[in-house]
C-alpha cells in the first residue's frame, strides 16, 4: 500500500448509508417485512394443510396439463420420494420461498424489461445495474438485508428477487427487440399505438422468450435457498446447511437430491410453458 | 381529359431524407448543390432520398422503381412516414402530412393508406383471419362486424376458406394474399406495395400482377407499387418513377420511359427490356386501306391497283369489317357480275388493339394478309404489316404510334404483304 494516499473509506460510507436508510424508513421496512414474512408462511400454511399425496397428485395434474406425461408421472414419483425422506415440510418451506421471490422478480422484472425494451436511456441505466446484480457475491447482499428486515425468511427472499431477476428483465428486453422489423413496420402502417403494439404483438412475440427468463429465475432462485438459509430462512436449504456444518455427507445428498428433484420439476413445466403455443403459431 | 381534371392524390415536394449525424450540415451542403457521395465525406451522413418531386394522380397506379440502394423504399416509407422527411413537404389530398401530429398522422395510417410488405409481414401468432382483421382490430371495430369485412377481404383475393390457418401454414403466394387482404380490409384510398411481390416465385408473380390490376380496375384506389424489376413496372404501372442515388432521374409512362429515354441510365437500364412483351397491336398498327362492301368489285380492284396492293379489307357502312378480297376474287367477280359479298373471306386473323406483340408473332407469321386489328364493337382500326411488327421490335421509332395514334399510311403503297 502507499503510504502516502490514506485508504479509502469506501466501506464506512455504505455502512452509514446503510444505517440512514434503517434509521428514516425502519417502519417501512418494517412493514414491507411483515408483508413478505406473512405471505411466505401463509403459503406454507396452506400447503401444509393438504395431505401431501393428495399436493403431489395436483402438482403432477399440474405438469400433465402444461407439459406432458412424462414429466407429471417425474413429478409425482419425485415428490412422493422426497415425502417419503421425511423432507415434506422444509420442502414446502422452500417451495413458498422460491415462488414468492419468482413472483416478485416477475412481477418486477417484467415492467422494467418492457420499459427497458422501449427506451434506450432506460437500458442505458438498467444494463449495467444488472450486470452488478448477477455478478456481486449473493451473500453480499444477506448482510444489508438483515440489517433491513432482521433475519429469517424475508432477507432470504429479498436476496433471491435480487439475484433472480436480471435474466427475467433481460430476456423481456431481448424478446421484444428480436420480434422481426417489417412487422413493427406493419403494425405502425396500420396506425396502432404504442401499447397496442405491444400489447398485440410484441409481448405475444416475445412471450417464449419471456418464459425462459421467468425458467431462469426460477433457477437462480432456487440456487440461493441454501444461501439464504445461512440467514434464518427455513427449508431444505437449511438442511443442507447444518449437513455442511455437521459434515453429515449423507443427509447432505438426500437434502441435496431433494432440491434438484424440486428444480428439475419446476424447470420442466415452465419451459412448456413457454413452448406451449409456439407449436403452431411459429414463424416459418 | 384535360390537366385540370386529374385529381392530385398525392404531393411530394422537395422531399429529401439524410440518414446519420451531422443532418443540419448535409442538408446546407445539399443546397450548395454538393453531390451524395461529397455530403458523405464531409459529414459522415447518407441521403436517402433526394430532393424529390413527383405527383401521383388519384387512381393511377404509379411505380417506383430503382435498383437496390436507389431509396425506393426510403421513398415509400416517408409516404405514410414510417420514416420523417428531413426536409419537404408530403400533401395528401391537400394536407401535408409532415405537418401533423401523432394522432392525425394515426388516423391517416388507419383511414387513408394501406401498406404490403415484401416479406409479408403477417403476424405469426394470428390466424389469417385475426391478421386480415388487424387494422379494424386497432381502430376498435366491434369483433363481429370486423370479421366480416375481414372475410369480404380475403374472398377478394381468393383465399375463402383459409381463415383459420395459420400463416406459415401458407404458402409464400398465398401468404402474400393475405397481406393485401390485410390492407384492403382497412377499405384505404391508397395502397402502398413495398416491392410486394418480389418474394414471391415468377409464375406466381405473374399471376398475382395480373390480380392486382383486376383488383386496381374494379376498386379504383390510388395503387404505389415499389419494385426493382423493370418488367414488373412496364407491366403494371400506369406511370412509372425511375430512382438512382436517392433521385428520380425520370417520371413517365411505360412507352415514354421506354422510347425517349432522358438520359444515359435510363437508356441503359431499359435497353434490355423485351419490347414485345411491352408494345402492343395499338402502337404499330398502320391505317387500313378499307372498301365498302357496296361499292362493288371493280371499285375495289382500281383502288388495290393504285395502292399497289394484292388484297383489302371490306366494311360495312359503320366501318364494321365483315372481311378482305383479294385481287385475283375481284377480277373474277367482275367478270362474272358477282357482288362482292359473294367473294368475301371471312374468316381473317382479327387481333384487340391491346394485344403484345409476342403473341402477335403467330398470327402475323401465318396469315396470308395483313393482320387486322379491330376494337371490342368489331369495327376496323388498322393492320399489322410485318415490317412494322419487325421496325418495331428493332427499337425504331418510326414503327411506333404514340398512344395509339395512327401513322399515315403512305409506306403501305410499297409493303408487300
Amino acid at each position: 500500500m502507499n503510504e502516502l494516499l490514506p485508504r479509502l473509506p469506501f466501506a464506512d460510507w455504505i455502512d452509514s448509508g446503510v444505517d440512514w436508510l434503517v434509521s428514516t424508513f425502519g417502519s417501512v421496512l418494517d412493514g414491507i417485512a411483515n408483508v413478505l414474512g406473512g405471505v411466505v408462511e401463509g403459503a406454507v400454511t396452506v400447503l401444509d394443510m393438504v395431505p401431501s399425496i393428495l399436493l403431489a397428485i395436483i402438482f403432477a395434474l399440474i405438469a400433465y396439463f402444461i407439459a406432458t406425461r412424462k414429466i407429471a408421472l417425474f413429478t409425482l414419483i419425485g415428490l412422493l420420494f422426497i415425502d417419503y425422506l421425511g423432507y415434506w415440510y422444509p420442502m414446502l418451506q422452500m417451495l413458498a420461498l422460491v415462488l414468492t421471490s419468482v413472483f416478485l422478480a416477475v412481477v418486477i422484472g417484467i415492467p422494467i424489461g418492457i420499459w427497458g425494451s422501449q427506451k434506450a436511456s432506460v437500458r442505458k441505466v438498467v444494463n449495467p445495474l444488472l450486470d452488478l446484480m448477477q455478478t456481486m457475491p449473493a451473500f453480499v447482499y444477506l448482510i444489508p438485508a438483515i440489517f433491513f428486515f432482521n433475519i429469517g425468511v424475508v432477507p432470504g427472499v429479498v436476496a433471491s428477487v435480487i439475484f433472480a431477476m436480471p435474466p427475467t428483465i433481460r430476456l423481456t428486453m431481448l424478446g421484444i427487440e428480436q420480434v422481426p422489423k417489417d412487422l413493427i413496420e406493419a403494425t405502425e402502417a396500420f396506425g396502432s399505438t404504442t401499447s397496442q403494439r405491444l400489447m398485440k404483438i410484441q409481448i405475444p412475440l416475445a412471450k417464449p422468450t419471456i418464459m425462459a427468463g421467468v425458467n431462469q429465475s426460477i433457477m437462480l432462485a432456487l440456487s440461493m435457498v441454501v444461501i439464504a438459509s445461512m440467514v434464518g430462512a427455513p427449508g431444505l436449504g437449511e438442511e443442507v446447511y447444518r449437513s455442511v456444518t455437521q459434515l453429515k455427507t449423507g443427509v447432505g445428498v438426500e437434502t441435496g437430491v431433494s432440491i434438484v428433484i424440486v428444480a428439475i420439476i419446476l424447470d420442466r413445466i415452465t419451459q412448456q410453458a413457454g413452448m406451449r403455443k409456439q407449436k403452431i403459431g411459429g414463424r416459418m | 381529359m384535360n390537366e385540370q381534371s386529374i385529381k392530385k392524390k398525392i404531393v411530394v415536394k422537395d422531399t429529401t431524407k439524410i440518414f446519420g449525424k451531422n443532418v443540419k450540415r448535409a442538408v446546407q451542403l445539399l443546397k450548395e448543390g454538393k453531390s451524395k457521395s461529397d455530403i458523405l465525406k464531409a459529414t459522415g451522413a447518407t441521403v436517402g432520398v433526394k430532393n424529390v418531386t413527383f405527383d401521383v394522380n388519384d387512381g393511377e397506379i404509379f411505380v417506383i422503381m430503382g435498383l437496390s440502394g436507389s431509396g425506393k423504399s426510403t421513398l415509400v416509407r416517408m409516404l405514410n412516414r414510417l420514416i420523417d422527411p428531413t426536409v419537404g413537404q408530403i400533401l395528401l389530398d391537400g394536407e401535408d402530412i409532415v405537418q401533423m401530429n401523432k394522432e392525425q398522422l394515426r388516423e391517416v395510417r388507419r383511414k387513408k393508406i394501406g401498406m404490403v410488405f415484401q416479406n409479408f409481414a403477417l403476424f405469426p401468432h394470428k390466424t389469417i383471419v385475426e391478421n386480415t382483421e388487424y387494422g379494424l382490430e386497432i381502430q376498435g371495430v366491434p369483433k363481429d362486424q370486423r370479421r366480416i369485412k375481414a372475410v369480404e377481404s380475403l374472398k377478394l383475393v381468393g383465399l375463402a376458406g383459409y381463415e383459420d390457418q395459420y400463416p406459415n401454414q401458407l404458402s409464400g403466394g398465398m401468404q402474400q394474399r393475405v397481406g393485401l387482404a390485410r390492407a384492403l380490409a382497412n377499405d384505404p384510398d391508397i395502397l402502398l406495395m413495398d416491392e410486394a411481390f418480389s418474394a414471391l416465385d415468377p409464375l406466381i408473380r405473374k399471376d398475382m400482377q395480373n390480380e392486382l390490376l383486376q383488383l386496381h380496375s374494379d376498386m379504383g384506389k390510388t395503387f404505389i407499387f415499389i419494385t426493382h424489376d423493370l418488367d414488373e413496372a412496364l407491366r403494371i404501372g400506369d406511370r412509372i418513377a425511375l430512382m438512382k442515388d436517392g433521385e428520380i432521374v425520370q417520371i413517365g409512362t411505360p412507352e415514354e420511359i421506354l422510347m425517349s429515354p432522358s438520359n444515359e441510365y435510363v437508356e441503359r437500364f431499359v435497353e434490355d427490356v423485351d419490347l414485345a412483351k411491352v408494345l402492343t397491336a395499338g402502337h404499330i398498327m398502320k391505317k387500313a386501306e378499307a372498301i365498302q362492301v357496296d361499292r362493288g368489285p371493280r371499285v375495289a380492284l382500281r383502288l388495290m391497283k393504285q395502292l399497289g396492293i394484292s388484297s383489302i379489307y371490306v366494311v360495312d357502312k359503320s366501318n364494321r369489317l365483315m372481311g378482305a378480297v383479294t385481287a385475283q376474287d375481284a377480277v373474277a367477280a367482275s367478270e362474272t357480275d358477282k357482288s362482292l359479298e359473294d367473294v368475301l373471306i371471312s374468316n381473317l386473323p382479327m387481333i384487340s388493339p391491346d394485344t403484345v406483340l409476342t403473341e402477335l408473332f403467330d398470327v402475323v407469321s401465318t396469315a396470308s394478309i395483313p393482320v387486322a386489328v379491330i376494337s371490342e364493337d368489331q369495327k376496323l382500326l388498322g393492320i399489322i404489316i410485318r415490317g412494322a411488327l419487325i421496325g418495331a421490335l428493332s427499337g425504331d421509332n418510326q414503327f411506333i404510334n404514340n398512344d395509339g395514334i395512327i401513322a399515315p399510311a403512305d409506306q403501305l403503297n410499297t409493303e408487300e404483304i
